[in-house]
Formats: structure tokens, C-alpha cells, sequence
């Protein structure tokens, strides 16, 4: 077995951090070693967490870990904040909020950036999910970036996602809205003591009312109270992780963790087609300059675009 | 095509609310390219040596103002290399008087930065000598 998947886990966190650095930075030999450990996968719960940015995911994702510790489950965490898309510089500050985790070995908290991916996660989130669950993590809390409307590329890692909404961010057709929206297992109302709040829970409720749930789960909304009383708001942590359970039970009982499993292993051998096929091209392209020559074509109008992704096509696919 | 990103942690020592500095600092090396884990204040060098295992970054920075850095500082250095991560350099700022210079450094500091030190000689000074698994 490669190295540092085997000392991954064995339980070394350095090891395991490399590992997911290594994928973050494209490094070659690093799938041999996704390769290893991946018959060792696939026990895990995988929670996403997301909603926009300060809605209060990190301070929730640290509450969780700590009620999850006290059911006697060990957890990971991937924390993903934003690349910049100037100087590819990242400020990574979720951990902020989950330090007083640091030194219990159960818990292990990794900050990613998005390094330019769409969709609220990094490339390396989905292999950096099996390299945790090797590690036998019972639980694994995946938080997004701070997200708008559309980024809803969680529902292909995470079996039960849970979308995070604070009062005050717009009326009740942002409810009726598609994408965000619809993801959620689970509503959170984060900081309920505020104003707006019970109008949000309505709005929310209405929502589901007029949804179809055929599979059987109606999306609870679980209301989350101040983090400065910080007795109230770890039970209500508490009660969030109790449904978070619950939903995991029904996935499994009604056999719908199938189909988000299916869906978990279409966008991954979507993923590593394209990094086996079409990267390699587009490096290559890129290196002799064939990319650039076809740039200039199309900007020239010699040319569109989809003769000269036939020309490719035919030259690399011609066996 | 691989893509080595330097990983910094900026972190704050000790019982010291003054985390404007730490904060320019987490700044400039986001701009500089550099993915920045900034952990906050009140930390334990615990926990900053865990965050940095974790983490697997190249360099800690750690930033202190009330004058504990004598203790805090080599502490930091100390519980990395018992953990078997003393290749992980920790450089310091902030009020550093100068006779503390030198034994910081016997300590294993690797790099000290105080009051008035150029955002540009920071950065220049991980890019010089910090370079990621070479």
C-alpha cells in the first residue's frame, strides 16, 4: 500500500493531511494512493452543511462535533472557504470558530480553499471524504463556502445536507426559489432570537406545504437560538444532530442512501474521467501551444469552436 | 498540472485580544498567493501545534503583545517536534524586546519580525526560505 494511506490510517493526522494537500495539489501518484484506500471507504455519515456566508455554519459545525463526541462518535471535518481569483491566495477562517476541538484526537478539522471549483466545495473535497472515512471517522461534517442560490454541488458528497438560513435575507419568493432551496434534508433557522425570524420559520413551512414528498421525508426546520446562552444552544445542537440521526436512519431504511450513493459515484467517475482524459489534452495543448493557435482561430473567426474540438476529438480519439 | 501552494497559520498566543496585527498579517499572505488558516485569539500553543499538524502547513506565525512570547514562542517549536513535525518553521512578531532576539531564535524561531517590518520582507522571507515538500 502507497504510503501515506496506510500511515493516514493508522491514524496519522499528519499523514492524512498531506494526503488531501497532495490532491489539492494535483501531485502525481496521488490517485495510486486514493486507489488503496478506497476498499477501506464508504462506512461513514457524510453531513454538508452550507447556507450564505455568516449565517453561522462554522459555530454550528463546531457545535455538532461537540454533540456528536458525546454520543462517543469520532468526527472529521473539511471546512472550505474561498480562493481568490486574482492572486490564488486563500484566507481560511472556519476554524475559528472549531478550535477548542484541537487537541482531542477524535476530532480532526481540515480547511480547504476552493482553488477556482463552482458549486461551494473544493476538487479535493471528494477524496478528502474517503481519505477521513478510512480513517474510520464515524461522523463527517462537510461545510461549504458561503453560498448564494445555485451552489448545490453538496448533494453530490454529503448524504443528509443541511441548508442554514438567519431572518432578514429577503422576502418569501427567495423560499419559492429553485436550487438552494431544494437541497435541504434538514432547515436550520440560525439565530432565531432575532427579528424576522418566526416569519422566516412561516415562510419556510409554506414552502413544504406546497412541495411533493414522495419518498416520505417532509424536511424538518429546526430553529437554533443564541450562541451566547450557550446551555440552550448546545441542546438545540444537541436535538439537530437527534434528527440528523433520524434522517440517516430513514435513508437507510427506505433504501434512498442507494440513490444518493448512485448519485455520489456518477459525479465521481464523472470527475476522474475528466482528469484522465481531458486534462492530460488540455496539458498538452496547452505546452505546445495548439491551445493558443485555436484561441487566435476563433477569434479570427477561421474557425468555431466546435469544428476544433472535432479536429481534437479526432486526433486523440482516433483508436 | 501540479500546483504547490505555500500554507501558512497565523495564530495568536496566549491571553492577547490584540489581533489587528495578526490580521494584516493573515491579509498579506492571502494576497501573496497563500492559503491562510487564521485560528483567532487566545490559543494554546496546544493547540496552534495541533491546528498546524492538522493543517499540514510549512510555516506558523504566531503574534504576541503581552509578553509572554518567551514562554508561548519555543513552546509552539517544542510540542512540534515532539510531535515528529519540527520541519514545520515558526516565525514570531510583536512587541519583541531585543535582548529576547537572540535566545528566541537558539529556541528555534526561525525568523523574527517586529513593529515597523515591512509587509514585503514577510512575504519575501517565506518565499525565500519556506518551500513546500522540495
Amino acid at each position: 500500500m502507497a504510503e501515506l494511506g496506510k500511515r493516514a490510517m493508522e491514524g496519522d493526522i499528519r499523514a492524512a493531511s498531506r494526503l488531501i494537500r497532495n490532491m489539492e495539489d494535483n501531485l502525481p501518484g496521488t490517485e495510486a494512493e486514493i486507489k488503496d484506500i478506497f476498499p477501506f471507504t464508504g462506512k461513514a455519515h457524510v453531513i454538508g452543511i452550507t447556507g450564505s456566508p455568516g449565517a453561522g455554519k462554522s459555530t454550528l459545525t463546531d457545535e455538532m462535533a461537540a454533540a456528536y463526541r458525546k454520543k462517543d462518535k469520532t468526527v472529521g471535518v473539511m471546512a472550505v472557504d474561498p480562493t481568490s481569483p486574482f492572486t490564488g491566495g486563500a484566507l481560511l477562517g472556519d476554524r475559528i470558530r472549531m478550535q477548542r476541538h484541537a487537541e482531542d484526537t477524535g476530532v480532526f478539522v481540515r480547511s480547504l480553499a476552493t482553488r477556482g471549483a463552482m458549486g461551494g466545495l473544493s476538487k479535493a473535497v471528494g477524496d478528502g471524504i474517503h481519505v477521513l472515512d478510512a480513517m474510520g471517522k464515524d461522523v463527517i461534517i462537510v461545510e461549504t463556502v458561503g453560498v448564494g442560490q445555485q451552489e448545490v454541488e453538496i448533494i453530490n458528497h454529503a448524504h443528509t445536507v443541511l441548508v442554514v438560513l438567519v431572518p432578514g435575507m429577503g422576502d418569501e419568493v427567495q423560499a419559492l426559489k429553485a436550487g438552494l432551496m431544494e437541497i435541504a434534508d434538514i432547515f436550520v433557522i440560525n439565530k432565531a432570537d432575532r427579528d424576522g425570524a418566526s416569519k422566516l420559520y412561516q415562510e419556510t413551512l409554506n414552502m413544504l406545504q406546497m412541495g411533493k414528498w414522495d419518498d416520505g421525508w417532509i424536511p424538518p426546520i429546526v430553529t437554533v437560538e443564541n450562541v451566547a446562552d450557550p446551555i440552550s444552544f448546545a441542546q438545540s445542537v444537541s436535538d439537530l444532530t437527534d434528527k440528523i440521526d433520524e434522517h440517516y436512519q430513514f435513508l437507510v431504511k427506505s433504501n434512498i442512501l442507494a440513490v444518493r450513493k448512485h448519485r455520489k459515484a456518477t459525479a465521481e467517475i464523472n470527475e476522474s474521467l475528466r482528469a484522465t482524459i481531458l486534462e492530460p489534452i488540455l496539458n498538452e495543448l496547452t505546452a505546445n501551444g495548439e491551445l493558443e493557435t485555436m484561441i487566435q482561430k476563433i477569434m479570427k473567426r477561421e474557425l468555431d469552436p466546435y469544428s476544433l474540438a472535432e479536429l481534437v476529438a479526432k486526433k486523440y480519439m482516433a483508436s | 498540472m501540479p500546483d504547490k501552494k505555500i500554507r501558512v497559520l497565523v495564530a495568536k498566543p496566549g491571553l492577547d485580544g490584540h489581533d489587528r496585527g495578526a490580521k494584516v498579517i493573515a491579509r498579506c499572505f492571502r494576497d501573496a498567493g497563500f492559503e491562510v488558516i487564521y485560528t483567532g485569539c487566545h490559543q494554546t500553543p496546544e493547540q496552534i501545534a495541533s491546528a498546524a499538524i492538522q493543517e499540514d502547513v510549512d510555516v506558523v506565525g504566531l503574534s504576541c503583545l503581552s509578553g509572554a512570547h518567551k514562554y508561548l514562542f519555543p513552546q509552539v517549536v517544542k510540542l512540534l517536534q515532539e510531535q515528529g513535525a519540527g520541519d514545520i518553521a515558526v516565525i514570531g512578531g510583536g512587541i519583541i524586546p531585543d535582548k529576547d532576539m537572540q535566545p528566541l531564535y537558539d529556541a528555534g524561531l526561525k525568523a523574527i519580525f517586529t513593529p515597523g517590518a515591512p509587509l514585503d520582507s514577510l512575504v519575501a522571507w517565506v518565499n525565500e526560505n519556506i518551500h513546500p515538500r522540495a
